[in-house]
């Protein structure tokens, strides 16, 4: 797995939604903003499609950190409500993941339309850096050792 | 059907119609100060006075109050009617000196001097009852009235006291013909001052407009004022424009109506908004007429505007120096970071207007001139030779001297220090700026807003005039700033697109729709309630929930909530979703171990 202290390069996946997220991390791209490589996009429709388990799935896999993130509400979200249906999940993820032992600031979720750029540039570099403070999280090897 | 003779013509008049009308519509000229179609005839004046001849005998009649009787003669100018027309205007010169009107008149009868002593000679008024009969008879509003008799005679409200029956409509100093009537502004009421604004309550938005139609304007129409002032008890004031409307074309019970359509297709063409400069207190607008945005100057110049297109400041005289500034409230992180396109091509032509119809020196200050588009730069060189001094710096302030000049300050960036002029009209180019509810708008069409605020359309290069919800194109100035070549291209871009959409004749969709296992579902009608497009309806029959795949948009909130894992979204399954997320963090040759089957871990969801 990855090394410790400053080399360390922290995994993180993004769960980003078509309309608002992922496009606003296209326009990064494209803008050449500045931003570390750490995140790995998945994209889907709607955050309402993020089934809790693809989070777990990610910790498992060997992800630091993720990152959750659609429409703003109200109103934003491309399908009407699906961005609503995120917000009534996600609180429940983060208890979830807290009785997994996993820390809460590994995990982010909110809004950043598509006109937001550099807010997603910025949500890189500053998670990026928040999950590196925390260190490597090897939940899978826990996972195992404890299996 | 009355035939008569005016100054030996047959001429043929109508039932009911007076001497007055005929001879008008027969081009015969009648002096007259007292009457107005639109009012019923008064014959206080005596003006018109004409000589008839009836069965032989020789009368003098004043022609607004005679009918035009069958067989009558009637002379207009014959020696006893100019002796008493002399008379007449003798006495109005000794009561009113001082009124052009009448002046005119009374030196076109060789009157000259007042034949009487003259009592006031600030005195106006000639107690011909325009006033009364416009207050009474057109705005019904009965403020005006005759008080005291004799020479003491005079017009005013009840007790000349200030009555709250007045609605400060204006109408009796517009029909008073020797401009006795002042209006004095208490305070801004529904006429605020706008040196540029409408004129009157109804009138053509523009001399562009399509169609170019007038509107009326309720909160300043006469009789729309008194209907609302009275709860409809005076429900029939005014309405001139409706009687002379030839057309019969003034409609006062036209309201705004709400029109509902089935349609396939929807273009957005809600354009832009001038920026508002007063957000910016240095430029100091609405402290001075004289400074003035681009679209008011647009007013201002139109051939159609209040001065009939003459560059005048506020004083009425031709400016000496004009200053121009460009960029306010764009490429300024204090408004809007962008750049609105079009000032700077208006801005030079404004400029250009400015030296061509007035010797004004024209003081143009701008950062940057962005001069993009077909023959733009050419005519840049074009004002460049025109002798505009261009300044490069933005015009930073503008200050209001005492005088009522204007001083606008700005940096002059090629110089490398600060400058000032004094000039007698700033014309602030605003930007342009999406519309204040195009919030509303978007999320009334599921449309998303850039940055700036305008409309998101669905890529930048490639889909420029499409949006992300199907069916729904932009077109123009709602998307962003563009000039008019441009939007007419973009216009005609959304309007053949949304033409390919509607002659397909069938809808394409997506096919990322979610499915069923009808296997699994164990109808629980968890989806039902979550689907947005009520796509999932519930079988009784066969105790499923299916998928209308015409209505699903394929969002898979349905899929991740679903407990018993018996729905799939086509293209995202829940197999697909898992095998990207290994995919990020299996290497190539890495050892898979064994998979923990998904149903077991999709406990956790929802």
């Amino acid at each position: 797995m990855n090394g410790n202290g400053a080399d360390f390069e922290p995994r993180i996946v993004g769960f980003l939604c078509n309309w608002c997220t992922y496009s606003a991390a296209d326009t990064a791209g494209v803008s050449r903003m500045e931003q570390p490589a750490n995140v790995d996009v998945v994209r889907v429709m709607c955050t309402g499609r993020v089934d809790p388990v693809f989070i777990l799935k990610a910790f498992r896999e060997g992800a630091d950190g993720v990152i959750v993130s659609g429409c703003h509400p109200p109103g934003d979200c491309h399908y009407d409500s699906g961005n609503y249906k995120t917000f009534r999940r996600m609180p429940l993820v983060e208890a979830l993941l807290q009785q997994y032992g996993i820390e809460k600031e590994r995990f982010h979720w909110g809004w950043i339309s598509g006109a937001e750029a550099p807010k997603w540039a910025q949500l890189v570099r500053d998670f990026t850096e928040q999950v590196r403070a925390l260190g490597p999280l090897n939940w899978q090897r826990q996972y195992e050792s404890k299996e | 059907m009355a035939t008569l003779i005016i100054n030996g013509q047959e001429v043929h008049a109508e039932d009911g119609q007076t001497i007055l009308e005929v001879a008008k519509a027969n081009g015969i000229e009648i002096p007259t100060l007292c009457y107005h179609p639109l009012l019923e005839p008064y014959g206080a004046c005596r003006l018109c006075t004409v000589e008839i001849i009836r069965r032989g005998w020789s009368q003098l009649e004043t022609s607004c109050t005679y009918p035009a009787r069958d067989g009558i003669e009637v002379k207009t100018n014959s020696p006893p009617v100019i002796e008493a027309r002399k008379a007449i205007l003798g006495l109005f010169l000794s009561r009113c000196p001082n009124v052009p009107v009448i002046q005119d008149l009374a030196r076109q009868y060789g009157v000259t001097e007042p034949p009487f002593p003259v009592k006031d000679p600030e005195e106006k008024c000639i107690l011909c009852g325009m006033c009364v009969r416009t207050c009474h008879e057109l705005v019904k509003a009965d403020v005006l009235n005759f008080s005291e008799a004799g020479p003491e005679r005079k017009v005013g409200p009840a007790f000349l006291e200030k009555t709250r029956q007045c609605i400060g409509c204006g109408a009796c100093t517009i029909m008073c013909p020797t401009g006795a009537i002042e209006i004095v502004m208490e305070r801004d009421a529904v006429y605020k001052e706008k040196p540029l604004g409408p004129t009157s309550a109804i009138w053509v938005p523009s001399m562009q407009a399509v169609p170019r139609v007038p509107v009326i304007d309720t909160d300043a129409c006469i009789r729309f004022r008194q209907s609302d002032r009275t709860e409809g008890e005076i429900a029939d004031a005014c309405g001139v424009c409706q009687m002379i409307c030839e057309a019969d074309a003034v409609n006062f019970d036209q309201e705004d109506e709400v029109i509902e359509l089935d349609v396939g297709a929807i273009v957005v063409a809600t354009g832009f908004e001038m920026w508002d400069p007063g957000q910016l207190s240095q430029y100091s607008y609405g402290e001075s007429p004289n400074i003035i945005t681009g679209m008011e100057f647009e007013r201002l110049s139109n051939a159609g505007g209040l001065t009939g297109g003459e560059i005048l400041t506020a004083a009425g005289k031709k400016p000496e120096r004009v200053a121009i500034i460009h960029c306010v409230g764009s490429r300024d992180h204090n408004a809007h970071p962008y750049c609105s396109r079009i000032c700077c091509m208006y801005s030079l032509k404004q400029a250009h207007l400015v030296r061509d119809k007035t010797d004004a020196e024209v003081y143009d200050f701008y950062m940057d001139m962005r001069t993009v588009g077909k023959a733009y730069e050419e005519f840049y060189e074009r004002i460049q030779k025109e002798g505009v001094t261009f300044v490069r710096g933005r015009g930073a302030e503008v200050e209001v001297l005492p005088g009522g000049k204007l001083r606008v300050k700005g940096e002059d960036a090629n110089l490398g220090r600060m400058v000032h002029v004094d000039v007698d009209m700033v014309v602030l180019s605003t930007a342009i700026e999406a519309p204040h509810d195009a919030d509303r708008v978007g999320s009334l069409f599921g449309l998303s807003r850039s940055e700036d605020g305008f409309f998101a359309e669905a890529h930048p290069k490639l889909r420029p005039v499409e949006t992300n919800t199907e069916g729904v194109f932009l077109a123009g100035t709602a998307q962003g700033p563009k000039d008019v070549p441009d939007t007419v291209a973009h216009a005609g871009a959304a309007a053949s697109m949304a033409l390919a959409l509607l002659d397909r004749g069938e809808v394409v969709i997506s096919p990322q729709v979610a499915v069923v296992n009808e296997e699994l579902c164990s109808a629980c009608k968890t989806c039902i309630s979550l689907c947005p497009y009520t796509a999932i309806s519930f079988i009784e029959e066969d105790n499923v929930a299916r998928v209308n795949e015409a209505l699903c948009k394929g969002c898979g909130t349905c899929v991740a909530a679903c407990p018993a894992g018996a729905i799939q979204g086509r293209h995202f399954t829940t197999q697909q979703i898992m095998a990207q997320i290994e995919g990020l963090f299996r290497l190539p040759g890495k050892q898979v171990e064994a998979e923990v089957p998904v149903a077991e871990v999709e406990g956790a969801a929802s």
